[in-house]
């Protein structure tokens, strides 16, 4: 979740940084855009591509290198890499995708909600999700996956979701703070607009920005966790591929075979970059202060 | 508010036991138990009792610092925890210690001339190690220093406790370190570079600047104290991340900490030493974030807590 803190950090800070002129997103965003979609398109149709079965054990074929034959190689059962790396990305991307789901489906209207009312409700839900921010939510998912057998795709994303709420709600309620104190705000509640209205058309677009990038983050931050959870064993089993459990799987023969940490880390950290690089661009593109209106 | 917390986290790792699926009878005698001895042991372990009284006859048991036996090693699970807890808490210190040395001076490098080159080198690269999770780091450390260079890292039997030889102990520490460190240098230096930008934009390090005090003095006298704030408050939140990486660390690299004895007790079935160390390590986390609120409180005054 340190990427997820350094964001609070950095949040709070933003809110006294003079406000820079926000540059076009460029080339770079785009292209990780692009990567993230190729990613997303390969792990929805992995079993429709012309890719190798994942599972399938070519004993001629053992730790081979790289070829055109075996795009990435092979690992230490003759499995094809290339294919196992692709069919690693639905776990994690399923993992990401369904975990903050949960987060903002949950968080961000609570959040939402309480910084628009205020009083009574705002005070004790904060304090409440105060109190479970406290507690380490990494060392909860761990405690909870590990006692919560048998373990499933569906509980690591239940448990993860779930733990990701307090943060959501911390995010989108200070962004909602800021926004629900705003002139037209005010000048929509005197011209009579119903509370729905405020909230969906008046509110919601203008943390939409935020969230987005907060959901993009938060989306790399549960990926990264789902591969520390594979290396605990606490995610899915092998043989089923997720690119966690194959870089944890490659440790016992590195010397043999590099290639088979290298592939799947490069495939995570690619991914991870690409989001947190999209995530932050959006962040300082919708900056939108008071001074630039 | 403390205390508050950590009644929810005591209530939490109790109920723990109470999510395993069956009979927690069966986990420990095996399938193959007969009844009655299953319900022998169901009434030993006061399973028969109403749930908020086994809490009760739980936490007492832990205020006076017992946290069961194990089912399985038939040890102490505090004695197992005593034995386990110094090697985390070394391990924290000393990657905090050198992610500080390294964050500080480059962020104030960087901070001195935003958007500069050497600024660019410094933001770009943090913001791809920040994408690089720490288990990926110690499997690349592993595998460019030991496998490559054919510098060995060190297995569990050849771990030796600082006391004994301290030397040989720091060498052990060097790959975790370093695999933390990276993960904690990332986070501090891009916080603490954005807050000094705005930091050096205020009045009065102008006021400084006309007066003609050094770049230096105002970096570390003007700016920093401020900015220290948020990086405070960051390190606090980043404990909980950094001691899950460091179980991880632990784990890969066979350092016998709580993250490893976690581990394996998790594959061992040991659910008494997993509460344990989930209450224990909660516990902990949690402290360490009211003390870090509380040495933030004295470095600006200005922040009064809600």
């Amino acid at each position: 979740m340190s990427n997820f803190s350094q964001m609070i950090a950095e949040e709070e800070i933003a809110l006294v940084e003079k406000p820079e002129k926000s540059e076009p997103l460029g080339l770079l965003f785009w292209l990780c855009v692009g990567w993230i979609g190729l990613n997303i398109i390969g792990a929805i149709f992995a079993n429709v591509l012309p890719l190798q079965n994942p599972q399938f054990q070519d004993y001629n074929a053992l730790n081979v290198g790289p070829s055109l034959h075996h795009l990435f190689g092979t690992d230490d059962l003759g499995r094809d890499l290339f294919s196992r790396v692709v069919y690693g990305s639905r776990i994690s991307l399923s993992v990401g995708a369904g975990s903050m789901l949960i987060g903002f489906g949950i968080g961000s209207p609570l959040g939402m909600l309480a910084a628009y009312r205020r009083g009574r409700f705002d005070t004790i839900l904060t304090n409440l999700m105060y109190v479970f921010l406290a507690f380490p939510a990494i060392i909860a998912t761990i405690a909870i996956l590990s006692f919560w057998t048998p373990r499933s795709l569906i509980k690591i994303i239940v448990v993860i979701g779930v733990a990701s709420i307090p943060l959501v709600y911390r995010v989108i309620r200070t962004a909602t703070l800021n926004v629900a104190t705003k002139d037209y705000i005010i000048a929509a509640k005197v011209q009579g607009a119903t509370d729905r209205r405020i909230l969906l058309r008046e509110l919601l677009p203008n943390i939409a920005p935020i969230g987005i990038s907060f959901l993009l983050i938060g989306v790399a931050t549960v990926i990264a966790l789902e591969g520390a959870l594979a290396f605990l064993g606490l995610s899915v089993l092998p043989p089923t591929p997720s690119w966690g459990n194959m870089i944890n799987e490659s440790r016992t023969i590195l010397q043999q075979n590099p290639w088979l940490a290298v592939f799947p880390s490069l495939a995570m950290c690619l991914f991870l970059l690409c989001l947190n690089f999209i995530g932050d661009r959006l962040r300082h593109h919708f900056d939108v202060t008071e001074v630039k209106l | 508010m403390l205390l508050g917390i950590v009644f929810i986290i005591s209530v939490g790792s109790f109920y723990l036991i109470h999510l395993l699926p069956g009979n927690i009878t069966t986990v420990i005698e095996g399938p193959g138990a007969s009844p009655s001895n299953q319900a022998k042991l169901y009434k030993l372990l006061g399973l028969n009792k109403p749930l908020f009284q086994q809490y009760f006859i739980w936490i007492s048991n832990v205020l006076r610092g017992n946290l069961g036996t194990s089912f399985i090693s038939q040890t102490s699970v505090a004695s197992t925890i005593r034995a386990a807890l110094p090697i985390d808490l070394e391990m924290m210190f000393l990657s905090q210690v050198v992610a500080f040395a390294t964050a500080i001076p480059l962020a104030m490098r960087s901070a001195r001339k935003p958007d500069g080159w050497l600024d660019r080198i410094f933001s770009a690269g943090s913001f791809t190690l920040l994408s690089v999770p720490s288990f990926i780091v110690i499997v690349l450390l592993v595998l460019f220093v030991s496998v490559k260079l054919g510098v060995p890292h060190t297995g569990p039997s050849s771990y030796v406790p600082f006391n004994q030889d301290w030397i040989v102990n720091l060498e052990s520490m060097g790959l975790p370190t370093i695999a933390l460190a990276i993960g904690s240098f990332v986070v501090y230096f891009r916080v603490l570079r954005s807050d000094l930008i705005a930091t050096l934009q205020e009045e009065f390090i102008t006021m400084a600047r006309s007066k003609g005090i050094s770049q230096r003095r105002i970096m570390w006298r003007h700016a920093f104290r401020p900015s220290s704030v948020a990086l405070l408050g960051t390190a606090g939140v980043n404990i909980g991340g950094l001691l899950a990486g460091g179980f991880i660390v632990q784990y890969l690299l066979n350092i016998p900490g709580l993250g490893y004895t976690l581990i394996q007790a998790i594959n061992e079935s040991d659910y008494l030493l997993v509460q344990g160390i989930v209450l224990v390590v909660s516990v902990g986390v949690v402290l360490i974030n009211f003390i870090f609120d509380f040495v933030i409180n004295i470095v600006d005054p200005r922040i009064s807590r809600e």
